[in-house]
């Protein structure tokens, strides 16, 4: 029963926020938020490659494109004939059930991508998979760019918008919870062992090839389900949401939130999806001060923002 | 145990190990001496997986089993019982010394005795269980290389492979860990330790061999080596006469 206690209290509080969100609050704040939520779950997955397992990852932005497009051509291909036939169920539990299958399909074929470019570059390290990510990366946009079933270069449209406030922060607690489960178990030490030294970590017995792609393959998943949120909460996906800048910026999020730091990369995706919102007011200097800020952040706070630290920090001035 | 037959390694064209020819016997001490770029690690290395011969096998049999390591993935050989204490250590700097003793059982499928084994493992090194939840990183020099040896005991070993463990330790520190070297082999593992300092490595082994540019040059009782004069000229700063 005490198990099931959090995840309960989770969804129940998820529902209320949902109903106050939607109802009450600014359509453009309800956004930074969701995208807020949608960050989590990329810069979580990514942190689980990046951060703990120590493999630069520069093309996760590719597998939350191939999430998003999987999950949305399926939506848009196969649900009407899918409600067609199920007809006899009402559309409040048909629906919700197809947008799930629909996450499903984007996280497998991620997780498809991930194992396709996981088992060749995995065996680089360092600026070499960096590299190798980064054109994988480029490859899926130009493959998708150059497909006229999801609209090429005119962008896909008409997803259906079935993602909203409560199963975006629903399935970012389970990207948290996940990885923070893995990374604290005794095998998913493993990872980290990797991250400090792959030699003294073979010579234990580790499979390195078999953690890393592990790690891999579950970032992939992840970036695969954030996409196929992002694409049916904006209805429109189109390749250059998914550029090489984007990758930057899940990194940066890793980075910034410090590597291998659960809550500190939740706190700065936080932090990076609000402060160009923030920056608003500051019309054409506003780049330059998000810029300047992740500059001085680093060379303030090199090993990210810890927020325990902060929290046993105002404890003990208190 | 251990029996290496006519091993030949190299890195692209240098010719590191030319045909080594070694046993270690179960529950001896063996010890290999040999000065820098002799090939002392390139052997450990070759009989722990993380280097390929070019010839030759790495022959390990425990009662009822015959593997050659040297076709056999790196990763499997901790399952068959042979742990490595890796050189300058290389324990898990941002992980704590409790992780670094679970990640020591990895390879292990059983956990049933993963409390004794950690309990075993701090009465061997009192030190470590002091230091218990600290990062391994701020450990000293000598209190790293117990955890290097800790973690390695953890997989439960027949065969403990030691290179060079006296590494930049202090002196008073690297006596105790020699010490409790002896103890670990008494309690049934067998050692083979890869040592720079000659005289430390030969009061400690039963056997020994002398490893130089590649090939073994001397082999014998480790008393009786230390008695020789070659030995002693070469390894122990006596002055030829």
């Amino acid at each position: 029963m005490r198990r099931l206690l959090l995840p309960l209290l989770t969804i129940a509080l998820l529902l209320i926020g949902n109903w106050l969100f939607n109802g009450y609050l600014n359509a453009y704040y309800l956004q930074i938020l969701v995208y807020i939520g949608i960050n989590i779950i990329l810069s979580t997955s990514l942190n689980l490659i990046n951060g703990y397992t120590g493999q630069f990852n520069l093309g996760h932005a590719g597998f939350m494109a191939v999430g998003a497009y999987a999950s949305a051509a399926f939506s848009v291909y196969a649900h009407p004939s899918l409600q067609h036939w199920l007809a006899f169920i009402p559309s409040t539990a048909l629906d919700p059930a197809l947008f799930l299958l629909s996450l499903a399909i984007g996280a497998f074929a991620a997780v498809l991508a991930g194992l396709a470019i996981g088992l060749p570059t995995l065996r680089l390290r360092g600026d070499y998979l960096a590299i190798a990510t980064l054109g994988f990366g480029e490859i899926v946009l130009v493959i998708i760019n150059n497909m006229d079933s999801v609209g090429g270069a005119r962008g896909f449209s008409d997803i259906p918008g079935y993602s909203n406030f409560f199963w975006v922060f629903l399935f970012a607690a389970l990207t948290v919870y996940v990885v923070g489960r893995m990374t604290r178990s005794s095998k998913g030490l493993a990872f980290m062992a990797i991250r400090d030294d792959e030699i003294a970590a073979l010579s234990l017995g580790i499979s390195n090839t078999r953690v890393k792609v592990t790690a891999f393959v579950i970032g992939a998943a992840f970036a695969g389900l954030g996409g196929g949120l992002y694409a049916h909460y904006l209805n429109y996906l189109h390749v250059n949401s998914f550029g090489f800048l984007k990758s930057v910026d899940f990194v940066v999020m890793v980075v910034l939130g410090g590597m291998g730091n659960l809550w500190g990369v939740v706190a700065a995706t936080a932090l990076l999806t609000m402060l160009p919102e923030l920056l608003r007011g500051f019309a054409e200097w506003r780049m330059i001060l998000y810029s300047l800020l992740i500059i001085v952040t680093m060379l303030l706070r090199s090993r990210g923002v810890s927020v325990k630290q902060w929290f046993f920090k105002a404890r003990a001035a208190s | 145990m251990l029996t290496i037959q006519n091993l030949h390694v190299h890195y692209g064209a240098i010719h590191a190990l030319k045909g080594v020819n070694l046993h270690v016997k179960n529950g001896e001490i063996v010890a290999l001496i040999g000065s820098n770029g002799a090939g002392k690690t390139t052997l450990v290395r070759t009989i722990s997986g993380l280097i390929r011969p070019s010839e030759g096998r790495v022959e390990y049999e425990t009662p009822g089993t015959s593997v050659d390591l040297a076709r056999e993935p790196t990763h499997r050989i901790v399952a068959h019982g042979v742990a490595q204490v890796p050189e300058g250590r290389m324990i898990f700097a941002n992980l704590s010394v409790k992780e670094n003793l679970e990640l020591g059982a990895y390879s292990r499928s059983d956990r049933k005795n993963f409390s004794s084994d950690m309990a075993e493992v701090f009465r061997l090194f009192p030190r470590l269980k002091e230091r218990l939840g600290q990062n391994a990183g701020t450990l000293s020099g000598g209190e790293q290389q117990m955890l290097a040896i800790g973690r390695a005991l953890m997989s439960r070993p027949s065969l403990l492979l030691l290179d060079e463990p006296s590494l930049g330790i202090a002196p008073a520190l690297v006596q105790q860990i020699f010490k409790t070297l002896v103890e670990i082999n008494r309690a049934g593992t067998t050692i083979f330790l890869i040592e720079q300092d000659a005289y430390l490595a030969l009061e400690t082994a039963d056997r020994a061999y002398v490893l130089e540019t590649g090939e073994i040059t001397m082999e014998g009782k480790a008393t009786d080596l230390l008695k020789d004069p070659k030995v002693r000229q070469a390894y122990l700063g006596e002055m030829a006469t």
